[in-house]
């Protein structure tokens, strides 16, 4: 059989010189095709949708746009170029070069890490399936296709390191991220964040803001890893999950404007009536995800981590740029501790709260954004403002888990929880009438009424720019 | 002090609910109710208080639970079984902790299979999330194991890669010689941490059945009542209540209805006292149950084994256990033939099981035991076990100077031919004459008699019979010089010495534990400041002499 597999899955790792790789992916190929038929975006394969491909690694490369079915993707598979004379940067290694070859003592522990990975990059694209059938524009639903596509091929660079280095081990892993389902009661994703609902284009933009958010975090700690390519790869995958935060935080922008424009020409806060969703409304989505994702960084305190850590395979965030020794056997870092009614913080091992450390990184940049829809809300004259709830709010994982706290943080009982649960999180009302906006507009250039039109179109292109032919 | 009398009302980690003729043991650990401070028992890993539990409850089941066919053992969280035991409170623990922890919980382990193999009460393990290390060797006790087939919950026994030691429940020899795991993928599997998932679990016998989440609930109600439907223990019957025990501790001694034991710390032993019921117990089944907790032979078991639970934790330095027996040989022989004349009944046959399991527990203790048969003592028939279980037995000949109680006896009676075996499978006499078996036979045709010390010599019962005069001196310098002697040594002598014979799944279970875990945990690559276990958790990796011994 002649296939040409540089035309077919473009790639910078030599997949027809290859055996062992093209068998492996001849294998799984297939069931990833008929995965994408089956669970990936509903009744789209015969558009043609502007989309961008990445053909190389180089500056030209990595970005190349044009109409094309999805099914027809070039998933490809690239690794970031390698640094020469790389270094392991932090813990007991720290200082040896990294490993081009899987580290056989680290072979359980790295596999777990890319499968976890891995595990969510489909995981999302099953969650959004069928926003593509609600959008609020061609543009919209071109960007959402984009992620899609791009979280496809996250897995396929995931699926690629599973295939290239664990064996047989790995090969049924790869089988086993096809077999695996958002909300499948029998089979769940790995991490519950990726098993929510994301039925609504709010849903949506609030999961790129924050859940890719995540993804970015996570990313960059194993770009840090010893293990060369999984670093290689992950450093690849940043420069596409930047366009998944901006597709989230555009779109939270553009509805936060709307809402904005709708209170000030009608002078009220009651907007639903004039098809917009309300601050508070939002706020809550807000509330929802950020603390879901909260729990996606684990346990305050993890051996795991430390392991992780230590043994080099996953790092801090930026570690190299972190003003410290890398191996952290000496420092300590505050992580939460319930007392009583009280939240206090209290001293570990730095080692341990490497978990915490991240949460704190991510946080931090979550919030960013919000002061940026803070901006908009200002602009406008309105007086409201969005804020990050607290650690200790809606968790279910660590130190939280089990406790009930207000968005600011303090500690209540059950019963005043599920009195005021619905002021924090949306009740089943907000959804219902998020639901309610959400009708299909597919014409060139038009946009729901609920969003604002977006600054500028893509790739140099007009707004008005037919993003997705639908035939 | 710690205290193994618990019951439902005080479990912390454990639920225990009764439909009909199954009954579900739900594992549902609190994370801060450790028995001791400085660990978090999360993912359902589990300390003693956990495991002391779990013991009550499969003892209740027993004897509370006659109705009760077949018994679901599963976990209450999502997505995880059980994480075996808590890592951080094996470093936190002596290594004397260890030892004795691991062989409580073994212990526990091989009652859930005498429960399934004598009692017909089969336990199923529904394993509905990850079930690692001392989490799969729980599920290794049961009769039958169900994996929830999910795409991510494994069984697996990560102890050797991830922590230098060994699974310390019997997880390697159940592996290959209860699932019959075939030796080259037992390797494979026992050296990988992640574990083994799905399908391949079943292709290697390491679970039975794998099961969707959505219809584990379902099939696991299913499979249990057929197991009850096939169990032959009885419907429509009330079993009894394990009424608390009475117990009163004092600085030199500690106190039950029918047991003591008087503490000599200066000579570092003690000496227990079995005392024979001061009534001929009942003998017919309607009176037993009336009796209950009060039954003589039910009494004693559950008071010698919270005696031996409490000495083996409690009192580590008493390193000779002195045996002994008080009150009339006649009423332990009544006690006897109220238990062999009833085998027939659910509650007699539980009882004879849990007195087997008592004594097994005396074999597997780590202390010198020593006999001492004198007038006034009843080692009879049950009671006779106790000598028979001993490392060395002393008999008087004749009487005490100036005593007015009649020379000891010792008598065989049907419960020493074979309702009390020992660990290896044979009874203690039989053990004891491996050399000659027949001369069981020749004992048995004793029983019923009344042997002196000279006839109990003659057949080999008793190790040495000194008279009046040397009784004093000889029994003195036996405890002075066990005392004398390295404990450790000693307790690697005795247990070579109790288990001649056949070996057993148990006795390979507790030969392994006892040489190689005990081995292991003592070497720097686990519990050195570098070692594996010690570092556990901290994030820092440890560092191996690469010798091999």
């Amino acid at each position: 059989m002649s296939i040409d597999y540089n035309e077919k899955i473009p790639n910078n790792v030599d997949i027809a010189g290859d055996r062992k790789l093209r068998r492996a992916l001849e294998n799984w190929q297939p069931a990833y095709l008929k995965w994408w038929e089956n669970l990936g975006p509903v009744e789209s394969a015969n558009y043609d949708v502007y989309l961008r491909t990445a053909i190389s690694v180089d500056e030209g490369g990595w970005a190349h746009y044009g109409l094309l079915k999805m099914p027809e993707y070039r998933w490809g598979i690239f690794l970031a170029p390698p640094e020469p004379d790389r270094k392991i940067g932090f813990g007991i290694h720290k200082g040896e070069p990294v490993w081009t070859d899987l580290p056989g003592e680290y072979r359980a522990e790295l596999r777990r890490l890319i499968v976890t990975q891995g595990d969510t990059e489909p995981a999302s694209v099953e969650q959004q399936r069928r926003l593509g059938k609600i959008c609020p524009s061609l543009y919209d639903l071109r960007n959402l296709y984009q992620v899609n596509v791009e979280e496809g091929r996250h897995l396929w660079a995931m699926v690629y390191l599973l295939h290239a280095y664990f064996g047989r081990d790995g090969r049924e892993e790869a089988d086993e991220m096809l077999l695996r389902h958002a909300g499948d009661p029998d089979k769940p994703r790995i991490l519950q964040a990726f098993n929510e609902k994301t039925d609504d284009w709010l849903s949506f933009f609030m999961f790129t803001y924050f859940q890719d958010r995540d993804g970015k975090y996570q990313l960059a700690a194993l770009a840090e890893s010893g293990f060369d390519p999984l670093a290689r790869s992950c450093r690849f995958m940043l420069t596409e999950e930047a366009h998944h935060m901006f597709v989230g935080e555009t779109g939270i922008a553009r509805i936060v404007q709307r809402t904005c424009e709708v209170m000030k020409e009608h002078d009220t806060d009651a907007v639903r009536p004039f098809g917009v969703i309300d601050l508070p409304t939002i706020q809550r989505f807000i509330n929802f995800h950020y603390s879901i994702c909260l729990d996606l960084f684990g346990q305050e305190k993890s051996t795991n981590a430390a392991n992780y850590y230590s043994m080099g395979l996953k790092g801090r965030y930026q570690e190299s740029k972190i003003d410290d020794d890398h191996v952290l056997s000496d420092s300590v870092y505050l992580v939460p501790e319930i007392q009583g009614d009280r939240v206090v913080g209290t001293e570990i091992s730095a080692l341990t709260a490497i978990n915490e450390r991240l949460r704190h990184d991510y946080a931090k940049d979550s919030d960013r954004g919000i002061q940026r829809f803070n901006k908009i809300i200002r602009e406008h004259g309105v007086d409201f403002e969005f804020k990050l709830p607290n650690f200790a709010f809606n968790r279910g994982v660590g130190t939280f888990l089990g406790v009930e706290a207000t968005p600011e943080g303090k500690l209540i009982g059950a019963e005043e929880w599920d009195r005021r649960r619905d002021e924090w999180l949306p009740p089943k009302a907000d959804f219902d009438f998020v639901a309610s906006l959400m009708q299909p507009v597919t014409e060139p250039g038009k946009m729901a009424g609920w969003i604002a039109p977006p600054k500028r179109g893509i790739h140099g292109q007009p707004l008005d720019f037919e993003y997705v032919r639908f035939h | 002090m710690i205290d193994f009398r618990t019951h439902p009302g005080k479990y912390k980690h454990w639920r225990l609910g009764i439909d009909g003729r199954v009954a579900t043991l739900t594992m549902d650990v609190q994370e801060d109710g450790g028995i001791d401070p400085g660990y978090e028992l999360k993912l359902n890993s589990y300390d003693l208080g956990v495991d002391i539990e779990l013991y009550d409850a499969v003892q209740r089941l027993r004897l509370e639970h006659p109705e009760v066919g077949a018994v679901i053992l599963t976990s209450a969280k999502d997505r995880v079984f059980c994480a075996g035991a808590n890592i951080r409170m094996l470093g936190l623990s002596s290594h004397g902790a260890k030892v004795n922890f691991c062989k409580f919980t073994n212990e526990t382990r091989n009652g859930i299979e005498d429960a399934t193999e004598h009692s017909d009460q089969k336990y199923i393990c529904v394993i509905n999330g990850t079930a690692a290390g001392g989490g799969y060797e729980l599920a290794l006790a049961a009769d039958y194991i169900m994996l929830v087939d999910d795409g991510s919950s494994s069984v697996s026994l990560p102890e050797l890669p991830l922590l230098a030691v060994l699974p310390g429940t019997g997880g390697l020899t159940r592996v290959v010689d209860k699932r019959l795991v075939r030796r080259d993928r037992a390797d494979f599997f026992c050296t990988l941490v992640e574990g083994i998932k799905g399908k391949r679990a079943v292709d290697w016998n390491l679970v039975d059945e794998v099961v969707p989440r959505s219809s584990l609930e379902k099939v696991a109600r299913e499979r249990a009542s057929e197991f009850a439907a096939q169990s032959k223990r009885p419907t429509g019957v009330k079993g009894i209540e394990l009424t608390p025990l009475r117990r009163d501790i004092g600085e030199d001694g500690i106190t039950y209805d029918n047991v003591t034991a008087s503490l000599d710390r200066t000579m570092r032993a003690a000496t227990i006292t079995v005392n024979a019921p001061k009534e001929a117990p009942p003998g017919d089944p309607g009176a037993i149950h009336a009796q209950g907790a009060a039954f003589w032979p039910l009494a004693v078991a559950r008071e010698l084994d919270d005696l031996i639970l409490h000495l083996r934790f409690n009192e580590p330095d008493l390193g000779t256990w002195i045996l002994s027996t008080s009150g009339a040989p006649d009423m332990v022989a009544a006690a006897d033939e109220s238990l062999l004349a009833n085998q027939d009944d659910w509650l007699v046959r539980e009882i004879t099981l849990y007195l087997k399991r008592t004594f097994k527990r005396i074999d597997v203790s780590s202390r010198s035991l020593v006999a001492l048969i004198q007038p006034g003592s009843c080692f009879t028939g049950t009671l006779l076990e106790l000598a028979l279980a001993a490392d060395r037995s002393y008999m008087l000949d004749g009487t005490f100077e100036g005593g007015n109680l009649p020379p000891a006896v010792v008598r065989p009676t049907g419960m020493n031919f074979g309702p009390l075996p020992m660990c290896n499978g044979l009874t203690r006499l039989h053990s004891r004459f491996l050399a000659d078996p027949s001369h069981v036979e020749t004992v048995k045709a004793e029983s019923g008699n009344d042997l002196d010390a000279k006839a109990a010599d003659a057949l080999g019962l008793v190790t040495f019979t000194p008279d009046d005069i040397d009784w004093e001196d000889e029994v003195r310098i036996v405890i002075e010089e066990r005392a004398s002697f390295s404990p450790d040594a000693l307790t690697g002598m005795e247990a070579s010495l109790r288990f001649a014979g056949p070996e057993t799944l148990e006795t390979k279970i507790f030969g392994r534990l006892t040489a190689w875990q005990n081995w292991i945990f003592q070497r720097p690559n686990a519990t050195g400041e570098e070692g594996a276990l010690k570092l556990y958790g901290t994030g820092n990796q440890a560092k191996f002499d690469t010798k091999r011994v």
